[in-house]
Formats: structure tokens, sequence, C-alpha cells
């Protein structure tokens, strides 16, 4: 154990080493090391949104579901009720146009049953004036006793 | 000195008999230095261990090349098995750091410090794993030279270790100085730890100034003791075996070789982790207590 320069180059050696380590080896080491441990914080933050996400999702969906399903009941009852209007509806519409066709036929009816009067009388004034015409050959003027054959058309 | 004497007419006589035990350890106790024999003076600034440089260095840019080969292709995707095994250590050096030194911008230079402190006195005390004789006995045969001398732990070399305590003594002269200004730091040094009054001054200034060599001394020394301990252990088990026989007592020995040398190995496994992190972590706190004003 005796002491000489060694010492000092040991010493200049030091300073040497410690230098490279921080300027080449210690530098980059740390910057990778702080990156992954961001990476994994950041990882672990995302993983965390992602569940918070899913909830979210799940709570969304299930919304959702009972709002559709609220929904098409809403319509089905809708559409119940619709049907059973146009039913009662188209009932009506039925009734009322059978009702108008009884009525045109009845109108016809009358207008036949008139007309067929009318005829009727028609002919039987006709025929009365030509059983008269035969009783009372000469005598009868059709002009001068046009008012009294309308009375008894009239009459009849 | 004396071993040198006997290592010297040793080696005359090394083709025809073995070492003794004490010329065996002294041997490998001495290193390869720039004079090329052992030294003579305790204290020769004059020389300079070539195999403590060399393997320290040698160390050093393996542990740097290994760390800087992956934060060149790192990633903050999925990390390959290398990447990991280095984010493990740069992570625990970082969270030991972050605990005692407050200060963030300071950490950019005492994180990396410490990490490159950490890895490498790691590497550097590993070399004792080798066993004891590999190396020696391989530069033995390269120089031609049977004994040239080649220590391989740059750790158990005490000019290793107290280079890089000086070192961190004069990081922490630094931050004090830039922490607390020239002015607040040599105000903090005489009046702490006893108080502020002209009678304590002198009182507080020694007491700072035996607590900056204490610090630095302690600090190299630690390291030094133990890996130094540890490799004489290593010699003394190899002694074991080298005295082997086809007597009982020889065979005795041998087993006693593997089995000690097996335990105190896997002890080592235990020193040489735990060493290089005592020496970051006191590095870290020297630091982190030179950004504290009294």
């Amino acid at each position: 154990m005796n002491l000489n320069a060694t010492l000092f180059a040991q010493l200049v050696v030091f300073f040497i080493l410690a230098w490279f380590t921080m300027q080449f080896v210690w530098p980059p080491i740390v910057k990778a090391l702080d990156e992954r441990a961001k990476k994994i914080a950041d990882g672990l933050a995302a993983a965390e949104r992602g569940k918070h996400d899913l909830e979210l999702a799940t709570k969304r969906s299930t919304e959702a579901l009972r709002e559709g399903k609220e929904k098409a009941a809403e319509l089905i009852a809708n559409a119940e009720k619709r049907a059973a209007q146009v039913i009662e509806e188209a009932k009506l519409t039925a009734k009322a146009e059978a009702d108008r066709i009884v009525a045109g036929a009845k109108a016809e009816i009358d207008q036949e049953a008139v007309r067929a009067k009318e005829q009727l009388r028609e002919q039987v004034s006709t025929l009365v004036v030509a059983g008269a015409e035969k009783i009372l050959r000469r005598e009868i003027n059709a002009q001068a006793h046009a008012d009294i054959l309308a009375t008894i058309k009239q009459d009849l | 000195m004396e071993e040198t004497l006997i290592m010297s007419t040793a080696g005359h006589e090394a083709a025809a008999n073995a070492p003794t035990a004490g010329e065996y350890i002294v041997h490998h106790l001495t290193h390869w230095n720039s004079t090329g024999h052992a030294q003579k003076n305790v204290i020769d600034f004059s020389v300079i261990n070539l195999d403590t440089m060399i393997f320290s260095v040698l160390m050093g840019v393996i542990g740097l090349f290994v760390m800087w080969r992956v934060a060149k292709s790192v990633t903050s995707g999925v990390p390959g098995r290398m990447q990991a095994a280095v984010e493990i250590v740069l992570e625990m050096v970082n969270d030991q750091a972050k605990g005692i030194v407050h200060s963030a911008e300071s950490r950019k230079f005492v994180g990396p410090l410490a990490l490159t402190v950490f890895i490498w006195i790691f590497l550097m005390n590993s070399m004792d794993f080798l066993p004891l004789d590999l190396l020696p006995s391989i530069w033995q045969t390269i120089t031609g030279d049977h004994h040239a001398y080649l220590r391989v732990v740059p750790s158990a070399d005490l000019n290793g270790t107290l280079g890089m305590s000086v070192g961190v003594l004069l990081v922490c002269l630094y931050y004090n100085v830039k922490i607390k200004g020239f002015g607040g730091w040599v105000h903090e040094l005489f009046t702490a730890p006893f108080g502020s009054h002209p009678l304590l001054y002198p009182i507080n200034f020694a007491m700072q100034m035996i607590e900056f060599l204490a610090k630095t001394v302690s600090h190299g020394m630690r390291l030094f003791g133990n890996m130094y301990a540890g490799e004489l252990v290593f010699m003394l088990i190899a002694l074991m075996g080298a005295a082997w026989s086809a007597s009982a007592t020889g065979v005795s020995l041998f087993v006693g070789h593997i089995l000690a040398g097996s335990i105190w190995a896997i002890f080592h496994i235990l020193i040489v982790a735990l060493q290089a992190f005592i020496f970051m972590m006191l590095t870290l706190v020297y630091v982190g207590q030179a950004h504290e004003a009294h």
C-alpha cells in the first residue's frame, strides 16, 4: 500500500468516466424510462376512460331500448285506435251510402210511380175523352170544353 | 526494502525452488509500476502503477461501453433483457440519488456520477473472482519474466480508491461553493458545527477540516481495506492448495483449499456488490451534505 501518482491518474479517469456517463449513457436511458412511465400512465388513463365510456354506452343503450319499447307500445296502441276509428268511419260511410242509395231508389220509385200515374191519367183521360167523344160525337168541341176536360183530368 | 531483497534472491532460485509462502504473498501484493521494480518509498509521486491504471480503465471502458450500447438503442417500448438490466441498476441509483440529493439540477451530474461509481467499482472488485494466478501467469508468460509483477484488482490499490474518494471530495467542494456561494461556505467553515462566536472559529474550522479529511480517507480506505483483505484471504487459500502432497496433511490441505476457496468466493460476491453500493451511497451522502446549509 504505497501512495504514488496512480492516485491522480485515477482521479482524472474517475471524472472522464463520470462525464461520459453524464453525456452519453444517463440522459437517453432516463428519457426512455420517463417516456415509458408516461406511456403506462396514459394507457391506464385510457383504460379508465374506456371503462367509463362503456358504462355510459351501456346506460345509453338500456335507455334507448326502453324508449324503443315504449314507442312501439304507443304505436301499436295508436294503430289499434286508428283501426277502430277507421272501421267506425267505414261503417258510418257505408250506412250513409246505403241510406243514400235507398233514398235514391225510393225517389226514383216515387218518380216512376208519379210518371206512371201521369201516364195512366193521360191514357185514362184520353180514353175518357175518346169515350165521351164517342158518346157525344157531334156535340163536343174539344177546344171549347178543354178546360172542363182538364178539370176532369185533374180529378182523375 | 527488505521484501525486494528477498524477492530478488528468490528470483535466482525460482527455477529450482518454489517460492515460500511469504514470498508468494509479497510478490502478489507488489504492483507492476513505471519503474519496473517495487516502489521503495511509501509515498513517491514519480511512480505510477501501470497494472492499476490498465485494469481500472479497462473495467471503466467495458462497463460504460455496455451501458452506452444500451443507451444508443434504448426504447421506451418493451425493453430487451440487457436494457432491463441496465434500467434496474440506473433506476436503483436514481432512486437513491433522489432521496439524498434534493436538487434536480445537481442530480443531472450526481446521478450519472453515482451510476459510474457503482458500475465501475463493481467491475473492478469483480476482478477478484478471476483465479488468483491466471492473469499474472499469462502476463509472466508474455513478458518472459517469471517474476513480473501484476495486480489485477484496481480497487485493492489504495491509489485507486483514494483517487476516487478525492474525486468525490472535489465534487463536494464544488457543490459547497456552488450552492452556498464562496462567502457562505467560508462562513460555514468557521461557524458550524458549534456556532458563531469568535472563540469558536478555530475549533469549528479544525472540526470541518478533520471532517473533510476523515470522510475522504475513510471513503477510500473502506473500499481498499475490504478488497485488499479479500485478495489476501484468496492468497492464503491458494497457499493451502499449493502445499498439497500425497500425504494425509497434503490431501486435507487440498480439500481445505477447495472448501475455503468456494466459501470465500461466494461470500466475496456479497462483499463486491456491497462495497460498490456503499461507495456509491457515501458518494451521494457526501454530495448531499454539501447541499445542506448548517
